[in-house]
């Protein structure tokens, strides 16, 4: 990328009015080449390229940052500008954020999901703030006519030692504007970081602890219209016919109105729309198949045996691996579909006008959302504007922009601004779900007991590929083959927290210990022999780091004495997704004849920990929804209707039911690597390996409190009573 | 339609609305008064939770008319300038993820804390046992309540 520098000096003082007296600096989101721009020759370009964001310091030496990634809990809100002021040398009390509305032009990847922002813009951030540390630094030693080398930067302040002269950042921000922007920056090393790795408060905590409004749900403006929207109660009906007389006479109701399957009542208040729409008369008809769990199960049978498999990886011989086998090993996991319930319910804000569209609210993909917009209502992009309020919770359920598009077409037809609000009813039975999914393992040992063959068949409903073909133990087995059959039906499914390795993970890591336990050697010996033998002799591609996976699995079995504990179950697990290595340990101890779950001890390794706060929620967090999930969560379809549909049927875990969560990190100075989804995979495994030790039971489905384990009447196990050797 | 004339953190409102709208809406869609949460919508999760005459309930399904006279308090009101102990211990622990429930976990935290101001983990998961939090920070809001319980 070439630039001039008198331009960039002209487009500094042009945005320095802007912010009267104080300095702006622009860095671009969209470079793709990471290490070799500075990022702020890029404001030299803001007027074609575009800004992507900007580090702003204002006269009174405030820096605020503009934060483009949709905040879910995340805590992008505070990793984002800390990143920026560990290179900038800011005062952290001085720093602001501000979320950014939705702007492709200046950003890149305005969007949560895939445990991506910090890994995504990590340099960028860095980079943007040692420049202007570098510019300030510039500014200063001009104005006292020393060498720039001989001053530094601190807190907020560059201060020349010799000197004993010392000027706030504020104060040095106009001159600092006119300062050329240098073509090269240095970064910190790590061992001089003050911010990053700490553990830095969630900076929107005061508004959340205060009630001020922040989310979708939140937002109102004077003259809107509430709406609820009827859809079809099942996946495979469609409208037929709609008596809207009674709604439309109930008080406060401004219209119903019908578009596609939606039925929309249009009123004063959210409580009136909610009592109007029980009085509408609605019929349906079928349009597809009306599909039920029962049916699922049968069918999940049937395609492990006989669907169309599409092969995912295939290494080495694998029929012969298993003619030539000692002992074979089988097993089958499957589990429900999930939904994602995030708490604040789905709900968006639109206004349809003449001249543009206004749209409001939680999404975690508000590009695509917009996009699907101007499609759907025939308007250029650039006059649609959305403005991300913070989502409370996503899980990947705002991925879809369903309950985007639908507000704006209601918009459009009421000519109307409008926020359309879901009911959690709404959205368990006509949301989307994490697919219900079986696995069929199998293993061939010879006789030494080592596995020389592998074989996996995953069948989804609307999953697409249910496998993770090039993880491990991919690579470490000469002879290996994993297929996919799909089941396309009218049931939505989406991207849930850590899609498909939520649950592959689980069934993965349990087979990999009925191998181990078959092959009598002890599970972590037993991975930590299949990394060595990828290492030394892999098969086929490695997709995975090898040295991070073995320093996972052995600082957890560190950490929690593993093998060396009485009185205690120890079940094991360890799982790579979105780039991380996360090894999990649970205990579990016999309480009255069952197993009670006592503690998960949960290593990372995310690369570099931003903030340390925010790692442990995720960690803590992730470990509480994989745990919660594995055990409660389950979400079954009757004729295409689904059986649960608020909290007193759909069972979260709650406070009494968590474990003791003890989290870890490795401190190895990677570039972070994402952390958002990779500590929930590993969890349902660790819990039933410390199961199976515990009671010879190993708990093959989802949820486990359905198990005759723990009481659960549906799932009645014909297997034989296993006892661990 | 009726006239309601509330008491809600300290001040008196008046409202023109069906007798059994529940006060959630009533604080939300006519009051402005967004702190309180809507999730479930049927008494499960305690995102709604609000205090009234001092006690922890749920406004979700709780009809105007049946409260005209109560004293209510919500997030908004629980203190003046959100340095409640709760508050203050929420900030300290740095409790909140998507933050969705956290006001009803604190307006449950506070009103229980007013009734056992010295509890065990044990009486604390009880009392928090109510409130879902879908992001799973249960073991931070645990500490905070605990923490809480210092400072007041
Ligand atoms: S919204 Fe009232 S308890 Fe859930
Ligand atoms: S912090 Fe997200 S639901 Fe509790």
């Amino acid at each position: 990328m070439s630039t001039n520098i008198d331009n960039s000096r002209r487009e500094f003082l042009r945005m320095t009015s802007l912010t009267a007296g104080g300095f702006l600096l622009g860095f671009n989101w969209l470079g793709n080449e990471l290490k070799a721009a500075p990022v702020a020759i890029n404001a030299a370009l803001a007027g074609d390229v575009g800004f992507n964001s900007y580090i702003s310091i204002s006269a009174d030496g405030i820096v605020t940052l503009f934060s483009p990634n949709p905040e879910l809990g995340q805590n992008i809100m505070t990793s984002f500008p800390m990143i920026v002021a560990e290179e900038l040398d800011a005062d952290w009390s001085k720093v602001k954020v501000v979320q950014a509305a939705l702007d492709t032009t200046k950003f890149e990847r305005q969007l949560t999901g895939g445990s991506g922002a910090v890994p995504h813009s990590w340099m960028r951030l860095r980079k943007a703030g040692a420049t202007a540390r570098a510019m300030l630094v510039e500014a200063a030693a001009k104005r006292w006519n020393v060498p720039a080398g001989e001053c530094i930067a601190e807190n907020g302040f560059v201060i020349h030692a010799a000197s004993g002269k010392k000027l706030g950042y504020g104060e040095l921000a106009a001159e600092a504007a006119t300062v050329p922007v240098p073509a090269d920056v240095k970064l910190k090393d790590r061992k001089d970081f003050k911010l990053i790795g700490t553990a830095v408060r969630n900076v929107e905590n005061q508004k959340i602890h205060t009630g001020k409004p922040l989310f979708g749900l939140d937002f109102y403006r004077e003259g809107m219209m509430h709406a609820m929207i009827q859809r079809p109660t099942a996946f495979g009906l469609k409208l037929k016919s709609v008596d809207s007389a009674a709604a439309k006479a109930m008080p406060g109701i401004i219209d119903v109105v019908t578009f596609g399957n939606n039925v929309a009542v249009v009123g004063k208040s959210t409580w009136e729309v909610m009592k109007a729409r029980k009085v509408l008369k609605v019929e349906y008809e079928k349009d597809g198949a009306l599909e039920s769990s029962a049916d699922h199960d049968k069918l999940f049978h049937d395609l492990l045996d006989n669907g169309k498999a599409t092969v995912q990886r295939k290494n080495g011989d694998v029929e012969a691996a298993f003619k030539n086998a000692a002992k074979i090993i089988k097993s089958e996991y499957q589990c429900p579909f999930l939904a994602h319930s995030p708490m604040e319910p789905m709900n968006f804000f639109a206004h349809v006008r003449a001249d543009g569209v206004e749209l409001v609210g939680p999404s975690q993909t508000p590009a695509s959302a917009r996009t699907a917009v101007s499609k759907l209502l025939n308007i250029a992009e650039d006059k649609i504007t959305l403005q991300l309020t913070r989502l409370g919770g996503g899980f990947g359920r705002r991925l879809k922009f369903d309950y985007v598009t639908e507000a704006a077409e209601l918009s459009s037809i009421i000519k109307a601004p409008v926020k359309v609000t879901w009911s959690k009813e709404d959205d368990m039975t006509g949301g989307s779900y994490r697919p219900a999914v079986r696995y069929r393992f199998e293993a061939a040992l010879d006789s030494n007991g080592n596995m020389t063959g592998y074989r996996l068949r995953g069948v989804g409903i609307n999953s697409g590929n249910p496998t993770r073909q090039d993880n491990f133990p991919s690579g470490a087995v000469d002879n290996l083959l994993i297929e996919s059959v799909e089941h396309v039906s009218p049931i939505t499914t989406g991207a849930w927290r850590a899609p498909i390795t939520n649950f592959l993970a689980f069934a993965e890591q349990s087979f990999l210990d009925e191998v181990a336990q078959a092959a009598g050697k002890d599970p972590v010996e037993f991975r930590l022999n299949l990394l060595q033998k990828a290492r030394t002799s892999p098969a086929g591609e490695i997709k995975y780091d090898i040295g991070r996976m073995e320093g996972v699995i052995k600082m957890a079995a560190d950490k929690a004495g593993w093998g060396t504990k009485k009185g205690v179950y120890q079940g094991f697990s360890v799982y790579f997704s979105h780039r991380s290595y996360v090894a999990q340990v649970c205990e579990v101890a016999m309480e009255k004849g069952k197993p009670a779950v006592k503690k998960i001890y949960a290593v990372a390794d995310c690369g570099e920990v931003v903030n340390l706060s925010g790692a442990r929620q995720q960690v803590m967090g992730g470990v509480v929804d994989g745990y919660g999930h594995a055990m409660f969560g389950k979400l079954t379809f009757k004729d295409g209707e689904t059986e649960q549909k608020n909290y007193n049927t759909y069972r979260l875990i709650r406070m009494k039911e968590i474990p003791e969560v003890e989290p870890y990190f490795v401190d190895n100075g990677i570039e972070p690597t994402g952390l958002g989804e990779p500590a929930l995979p590993p969890t349902g495994g660790a819990v039933a390996n410390a199961i199976f030790k515990a009671t010879g039971r190993r708990i093959k489905n989802q949820p486990f409190n359905d198990d005759e384990l723990f009481g659960g009447k549906r799932v009645k196990s014909t297997l034989k009573k296993e006892r661990p050797g | 339609m009726a006239t309601y004339n509330l008491k809600i953190n300290g001040k008196s409102h008046q409202v023109d609305v069906a007798a059994d709208t529940p006060l959630l809406w009533v604080l939300r869609d006519h009051l402005g008064l967004v702190g309180t949460k809507y999730a479930c919508g049927t008494a499960q999760c305690g995102a709604c939770t609000v205090h009234v005459n001092g006690t922890a309930a749920r406004s979700c399904m709780m009809p105007i008319s049946g409260i005209a006279s109560s004293e209510i308090t919500t997030i908004e009101g629980l203190s003046e300038n959100g340095d409640h102990p709760v508050q203050q211990a929420w900030d300290e622990v740095d409790v909140a993820q998507c933050g969705y429930c956290q006001a009803g976990q604190i307006m449950t935290a506070a009103a229980f804390l007013k009734r056992n101001p010295d509890p065990t983990d044990e009486e604390i998961a009880s009392a928090m046992h109510g409130n879902i939090c879908r992001c799973g920070a249960y073991h931070r809001i645990r500490e905070a309540v605990k923490l809480a319980s210092t400072k007041i």
